[in-house]
């Protein structure tokens, strides 16, 4: 897997609803196009996303051909406490992409 | 339902006829058809133009008394060149037999066919051209207004905001950065961005070697990538930094006070910061009703004739043109097509299927140029890439052919200008 971009405030307040942002550079390859030889290329997509707050799942979603390339996330949470959020992507292969971010909530 | 319209619409201009033969003992048949231009740029005047050597009565309506051409102008960004050679005015169109009526065209009544003026005059028309080239979305881009582009110019109408850019670019200290922000698909000029940072690079690595120049785009590819990127290798080494979308490129709010770029993922302070923001349609074609909601004008790629609005024609950038891109170059063509299909509608005949030429020339330095090519026609209701005609200039080519480029690209730019305004 290629490049992955987070944005987690560092910062908030209790009880902020806080926006976190989530871009995989991959190219979501769908397995319908053929290549320059008439085959088919493989498929090669990430089909899952997960983001935990402390461990627990805030959010996650199922991935299929049809998202474009590079997908991006874009979602919301309500700060609680500080600690680690951590995103993970999963690919066709089974290989994994963890990245994480702190945030100090006062 | 389009069949209905029509067949009402000629029953009351048959009854307006006949009105008027009565009052002023003029039958339909010894009036001439009327065409008004809006939009005196490539498109406009060069429809106008060709109308009316076609035999037609042509109103060209112009605000502006001189037209700043956007081709070149970033070399007047680098200091290569003087706005001066970008100014040009509308008397050889006058001359050439055209009214020209140089006020703003502020509102179109196609029921009523009519053409609303600045001072409450209006313009009658058969058909109308509307020509209104691109207008900056200010409401697109949370932080970029008017007040936002007098800091941070976008340059993307030439002018006054070309003239503050460079005193900008004067300004700045060796070791500053600048940045820009180039917009998503569809917008004015495709290559015109990566134009720019090559002739701002050139401009800085002549004058301020120390500065950085940072590219923060909205997409992942664009005109002529690899030519690009590959000279900015051999002119530019470390100077220029292209941050695509798939790496938050994309910018998502500015603030003028600042300076500061804002994407998803950071924020970018630049000395000198040149915002290309999304745009649309001129607002005359707004106006019109002649804009869908993308902002720009679906028009029938034989006739250029609107698809929401009956009569009136849209050419040039403020067009869906569909493989063409909004440039010069296209303007001109489309302008010389739309006159060839009004001569023929107005004369109850059917218009010719056309084949339009593009090309874009871009300067990456002042002796060094490279363009991209394309042949295109109608093809299930858009003007399609003729598949093997054009093309972009070969990616390994001796310094020789780049500057032989680089005269073709002035050459192209003296004989349109000639041809449209001389």
């Amino acid at each position: 897997m290629a490049r992955a971009l987070i944005n987690v405030p560092a910062k908030a307040k209790r009880g902020d609803i806080i926006e976190i942002k989530a871009l995989m550079s991959h190219p979501m390859e769908t397995g319908y196009r053929t290549g320059p030889d008439g085959a088919l290329v493989p498929r090669d997509i990430i089909n899952r996303f997960i983001c935990t707050y402390n461990g627990e799942e805030i959010f996650s979603a199922d991935l299929f051909p049809a998202i474009a390339a590079n997908p991006f996330f874009s979602f919301t949470t309500i700060a609680m406490e500080s600690g680690r959020i951590a995103f993970r992507w999963i690919d066709d292969r089974g290989q994994a992409h963890l990245e994480t971010a702190e945030i100090a909530v006062e | 339902m389009s069949q209905a319209l029509t067949r009402r619409t000629i029953l009351k201009t048959a009854a307006i006829g006949a009105a008027a033969a009565t009052f002023s003992c003029r039958t339909a048949a010894q009036t001439p058809p009327k065409v008004v231009v809006v939009g005196g740029g490539f498109g406009g005047a060069t429809c106008a133009r060709e109308l009316k050597r076609r035999g037609l009565a042509v109103t060209l309506v112009e605000a502006s008394a001189v037209y700043t051409a956007c081709p070149f102008s970033n070399a007047v960004l680098a200091g290569l060149r003087p706005i001066e050679a970008q100014q040009f005015k509308l008397d050889a169109v006058e001359k050439a037999g055209v009214d020209i009526v140089q006020k703003m065209a502020t509102g179109v009544d196609p029921q009523t066919r009519r053409v609303a003026l600045e001072d409450g005059s209006s313009l009658d028309y058969d058909r109308l051209v509307l020509s209104p080239g691109v207008d900056i979305r200010f409401d697109a881009l949370p932080g970029y207004d008017e007040a936002a582009a007098a800091i941070m110019p976008h340059a993307w109408k030439a002018g006054e905001q070309t003239l503050l850019l460079r005193r900008q670019l004067e300004a700045m200290d060796d070791g500053g950065t600048f940045v820009m922000a180039a917009p998503g698909n569809p917008f004015r000029c495709p290559p015109g961005p990566y134009e720019r940072a090559s002739l701002i690079a050139h401009y800085l690595k002549t004058h301020k070697p120390r500065s950085k120049l940072l590219i923060l785009d909205a997409k992942d590819s664009f005109s002529k990538q690899r030519l690009f990127q590959a000279a900015w290798q051999d002119f530019y080494p470390n100077m220029i930094e292209w941050v695509s979308l798939s790496t938050g490129g994309k910018v998502i709010e500015v603030d003028a006070k600042t300076k500061t770029l804002v994407t998803d993922f950071g924020r970018h302070t630049g000395d000198v910061v040149n915002v290309i923001p999304p745009q649309r349609a001129g607002r005359i074609a707004q106006v019109a009703g002649a804009a869908d909601r993308s902002g720009w004008c679906p028009i029938d790629p034989v006739t250029f004739e609107s698809r929401l609005q009956p009569n009136i024609h849209v050419i040039g950038d403020a067009s869906i043109a569909g493989g063409m891109p909004k440039s010069a170059f296209s303007a001109n063509a489309q302008g010389k097509v739309c006159a060839a299909a009004i001569a023929s509608l107005l004369r109850g005949e059917g218009p010719t299927e056309p084949k339009l030429i593009n090309t874009c020339y871009s300067l990456v330095a002042p002796d060094y140029g490279i363009s991209v090519a394309g042949v295109y026609s109608p093809r299930n209701g858009v003007l399609t890439d003729v598949e093997g005609a054009g093309g972009t200039s070969p990616v390994n080519a001796p310094p020789s052919f780049r500057a032989q480029e680089a005269v073709y690209a002035e050459a192209w730019f003296q004989t349109t200008t000639s041809e449209v305004y001389g």
